[in-house]
């Protein structure tokens, strides 16, 4: 397929560490808006897959397009430009900048090298901090470091950082690990509140979690796609609770 | 100009930092010292440029190199190319086989001036060489080694292995470089004689200018959004990256910036000392700058002033007394450091500040605290 309706389409995807294929021929397609959950017990190459779309893995073989265009050997950098946001799974926050900072330096202009001498701190800025500051249940925060923050927190601020990029793509992986239930709760909202105009892309175990906001559940197994489909199709699917659900 | 009072002097505390300095180097150690200590500090003054640099490079952005004693050197050799083609005029000159080519070039048979030789016949160009130079090979070393995501104890390794293929190189081509001698007896600039009394008064204020234009430029860049983010670098360069910007581009940005300022550092030298060697290119004279910053306080960007002084008058005065020693206190210092006070001088500086206003604070309030006491010692501590 050249030409795809798709924001993100993978195929064939194939990327191998001395022989051993963390990802086998993989067939992925996300449309625009929606919000795919994928599951798999460890080892299944999930994170594999978020790596190999933001760059940081090099694919052996295969092709990621987004929005028609092939992100694979594309530079890092270029890849976000593009509208791939990618949050890592323990939280990644700079602890000793504080929030706001955190997330000025997530905003999308004046990122090369001259551009960050000349970079100012206009109305504009500011007015984009404090509405994802919002968003993200750290209005108040604002002035503390990353470092002071509880660790449910720290992975809202990270979201925080990939909402300044305004990406067309956000991939969490596990973004409600280590959260409490309230926080979960917090944060579903928070996705269901992004998700309306862009697609989101998340690794998550807690299958509670998974079935209040999935749209649709990809289940990976060995590196292959074992299930795709709706929440109740998947748990109710005797090969995935074979591998996966039964345990 | 308020712009410039926040992001440049760095707001109140900044500016007081600046003036303390000043006031040393401008005023203090000059009415203190004679002229040859003067000129002692004023060469101590030109390793400082190293040691700013490397708070941008090491203690901001975490690269650590241990071959900055290259720039220091391209910069002294472009600068030490210049004078002694002055001082190498056919009538100094006429008692060689080849008269108007500097010395060891005659001793060396050699009977034309090299073609690297011939552009540094120009003051201009000279000057502009002694920044450039270094930022070239800044680049091109950069370029090379953080595209392919060179980093951490390699990239130290590697730049230590550059600074002694450096000074051998330098060593090697006698005929080129004036060899393990270096380049001796310079006399005049633009026909102004650098070896008197009062020429060194002036350069040495002008390398006092110059080091806080330095330290200014480099609290500007810390200031900037560039400031912030090579913190962030140092922290999490992967969050760095996948937030959208090329980290290799802002690690070859800095190692130039700190490049550049070594060669300020190295033409300055040569100008105060009258010479440059391979010595002060190599391996040692690249670590010991590594430990005029630590000492001062790697994230601070006056410590590494203080540091280099500290350090090089213990140096002076040390060797003058214990010359076989001097080394291990060095190492032991630089260890000492490390181990004890990972901030250095600026951080053992902060804790007594702070400890300062934490009792100025319990003096503020001391009813309170009494009545905690006494109360305290009526109910036997038990509550």
């Amino acid at each position: 397929m050249s030409e795809t309706n798709f924001l993100l389409a993978i195929e064939d995807l194939t990327v191998s560490f001395d022989g051993f294929k963390a990802v086998d021929g993989l067939n992925l397609y996300v449309a625009r808006n929606e919000l795919r959950v994928i599951i798999g017990p460890n080892g299944a190459g999930k994170t594999t897959v978020l790596d190999l779309i933001c760059g940081k893995t090099r694919a052996t073989a295969g092709s990621i397009k987004f929005k028609n265009c092939e992100l694979l050997g594309m530079a890092e950098h270029k890849i976000v430009h593009s509208g791939v946001g990618r949050k890592f799974q323990t939280p990644s926050i700079y602890e000793n900048l504080t929030v706001f900072e955190n997330l000025e330096l997530s905003y999308p202009s004046g990122q090369s090298v001259f551009g960050t001498l000349a970079f100012r701190r206009t109305a504009e800025v500011i007015a984009r901090i404090e509405e994802v500051a919002e968003s993200i249940y750290l209005k108040d925060q604002l002035d503390i470091e990353g470092a002071f923050l509880s660790h449910g927190q720290k992975q809202w601020l990270e979201i925080g950082m990939l909402l300044m990029q305004n990406p067309e793509m956000l991939m969490l992986d596990e973004p409600v690990a280590g959260m409490s239930p309230a926080e979960r709760e917090q944060t579903a909202e928070l996705l269901k509140k992004i998700c309306e105009n862009r697609s989101i892309l998340i690794i998550e175990h807690d299958m509670d979690f998974v079935s209040r906001i999935a749209h649709k559940v990809t289940v990976l197994h060995l590196g292959k796609i074992l299930a795709e489909g709706s929440m109740a199709e998947i748990q109710n699917n005797e090969k995935v609770q074979d591998v996966y659900l039964g345990h | 100009m308020k712009k410039f009072y926040n992001n440049v002097l760095g707001g109140r505390s900044g500016s007081i930092g600046v003036i303390i300095l000043a006031i040393l180097l401008f005023a203090i150690l000059p009415m203190s010292l004679d002229a040859f200590r003067l000129n002692l500090v004023g060469k101590y003054l030109t390793y400082a440029f190293v040691a700013v640099g490397l708070v941008l490079l090491w203690g901001n952005s975490g690269v650590l190199s241990l071959g900055q004693g290259i720039f220091f050197g391209l910069g002294g050799y472009c600068m030490a190319m210049f004078l002694k083609l002055e001082a190498s005029s056919v009538e100094n000159t006429k008692i060689q086989s080849t008269p108007g080519i500097p010395d060891f070039m005659d001793w060396n048979q050699i009977t034309h001036l090299p073609s690297l030789w011939v552009p540094f016949k120009s003051l201009p160009f000279a000057l502009v060489a002694v920044a450039f130079v270094p930022t070239f090979i800044a680049f091109v070393v950069g370029t090379a080694m953080f595209k392919r995501r060179v980093g951490g104890v390699y990239f130290a390794v590697i730049t230590q292995a550059l600074a002694l293929i450096l000074s051998l190189g330098i060593d090697g081509n006698q005929g080129l470089t004036g060899g393990r001698n270096g380049i001796t007896d310079l006399r005049t600039l633009l026909g102004w004689d650098i070896r008197t009394k009062s020429a060194q008064y002036v350069l040495y204020f002008a390398c006092c200018a110059l080091l806080i234009g330095a330290i200014l430029l480099s609290r500007f860049v810390l200031s900037t959004r560039m400031g912030r983010l090579l913190l962030a670098m140092k922290d999490k360069e992967d969050r760095v990256r996948f937030s959208g910007y090329d980290v290799a581009s802002f690690k070859v940005f800095v190692f130039c910036l700190a490049a550049a300022m070594s060669g300020v550092g190295g033409a300055l030298f040569v100008l105060q000392v009258g010479f440059i060697s391979p010595s002060l290119v190599g391996i040692v004279p690249s670590i010991e700058m590594v430990i005029f910053a630590a000492v001062g306080g790697k994230q601070s960007l006056l410590g590494a002033v203080y540091g280099t002084l500290v350090v090089n008058a213990g140096k002076s005065l040390f060797s003058e007394t214990f010359p076989q020693l001097w080394l291990f206190l060095m190492g032991g210092l630089f260890i000492a450091v490390v181990m004890l006070f990972p901030n250095g001088l600026a951080g053992i500086f902060d804790s007594i500040g702070s400890r300062f206003k934490k009792r100025s604070l319990i003096k503020a309030l001391p009813k309170t605290t009494e009545v905690t006491v006494v109360e305290l010692a009526e109910t036997g501590g038990k509550s």
